[in-house]
């Protein structure tokens, strides 16, 4: 398959949703270690309303489903995860604009928008112990193909064990954040490899 | 007189928010005040922030002046963020107020119940900042 069409990009949305429903207790396991304990069911109950509302009005473009789950997120998750993955998922909707369909290339650029604007919304940088960790080398690895960017994508999830959070809630614990992995990366990681099984299909 | 700036104070908690929102009107005259409103918590009353709140208390404070959100933590501050580079669902001439909360919210109520313009109402919530309290 080369070119990707808005039922691939929902594919890949419900995949996601049931990877988070499958992962949540596990996501809010690692987050009572270094955070508010709440990222499991805050993304479970995001992403249970973006397939809600994908599959009641499915939009026709890649870009249209993406820019819509955003701002689903956006409104529904109620932690900082909410606008962090919605802005994610509408900046990269919003970069790929009005095409039927997209390479993988052309994905990849667009994800690449996207993950820019989740740095900015949360002035972090790769290192820092958040989705960044994930993310950045999954755009990298999507220019070369879906399995080299989920790969990468949970490399750089485990990558964030020995590091110190210097973001959100996890960087009031200091030193106590290093050992711990981060549970943004790991949901980040959970999203790309939908990405890939959602290709592989 | 001109229609006064409108506020909104986004806590992740109703609470807080609510009680933040009182206390800003008790202090800035007791009397008439400028429109604030709160937007604590999510709906179900739970901890956290919620965007359809916030966007419902922009709107119903916003008199065509602007709309001065002040934010307590984390995610508050970036669901704002986010719902600002929406461009299309808060009212024109919204903005993110860097100040903080309650000493913010008492000094962008007051200034906006004078009848201060946005720019007045954004200066004086920032400069709470600079009251030290040692």
């Amino acid at each position: 398959m080369n070119e990707f069409d808005a039922a691939f990009v929902l594919r890949w949305l419900t995949i996601a949703a049931a990877a988070v429903e499958r992962e949540a207790d596990r996501l809010t396991e690692l987050d009572s270690a270094i955070g508010d304990a709440d990222h499991g069911a805050n993304m479970k109950r995001g992403f249970a309303a973006v397939t809600d509302a994908l599959e009641k009005e499915p939009p026709t473009t890649p870009g249209a489903v993406l820019a819509a789950a955003g701002r689903k997120l956006i409104s529904t998750v109620g932690g900082a995860s909410g606008p962090l993955y919605g802005t994610l998922l509408r900046r990269t909707g919003k970069s790929l604009g009005e095409a039927p369909s997209v390479t993988r290339q052309e994905l990849a650029v667009a994800l690449t928008a996207g993950v820019a604007a989740v740095a900015q919304l949360g002035g972090a940088q790769v290192g820092d112990k958040t989705m960044l960790d994930a993310l950045v080398p999954a755009t990298e690895g999507l220019g070369e193909s879906f399995a080299a960017a989920r790969d990468a994508a949970e490399r750089g999830a485990l990558a964030t064990v020995p590091l110190q959070a210097r973001k959100g809630r996890a960087s009031y614990l200091g030193e106590r954040s290093i050992g711990h992995q981060d549970p943004g990366a790991t949901s980040s990681a959970l999203l790309i490899a939908a990405l890939a099984e959602a290709a592989a299909e | 007189m001109n229609a006064q700036v409108g506020i909104v104070l986004v806590s992740h908690s109703a609470e807080v928010a609510g009680a933040v929102a009182a206390l800003a009107q008790g202090l800035a005259g007791g009397g008439a005040t400028a429109p604030i409103a709160p937007a604590g918590g999510r709906p179900d009353g739970g901890l956290g922030t919620s965007s359809e709140l916030i966007v419902g208390a922009a709107h119903e404070v916003d008199r065509g002046a602007g709309v001065a959100l002040l934010v307590d933590l984390g995610s508050a501050v970036l669901t704002v963020k986010a719902l600002l580079a929406e461009e299309d669902e808060l009212p024109e001439g919204a903005r993110l107020v860097d100040a903080p909360f309650v000493e913010g919210a008492v000094a962008a109520l007051v200034t906006a119940s004078a009848g201060g313009d946005l720019d007045a109402v954004v200066a004086a919530a920032s400069e709470a900042y600079t009251y030290r309290k040692e």
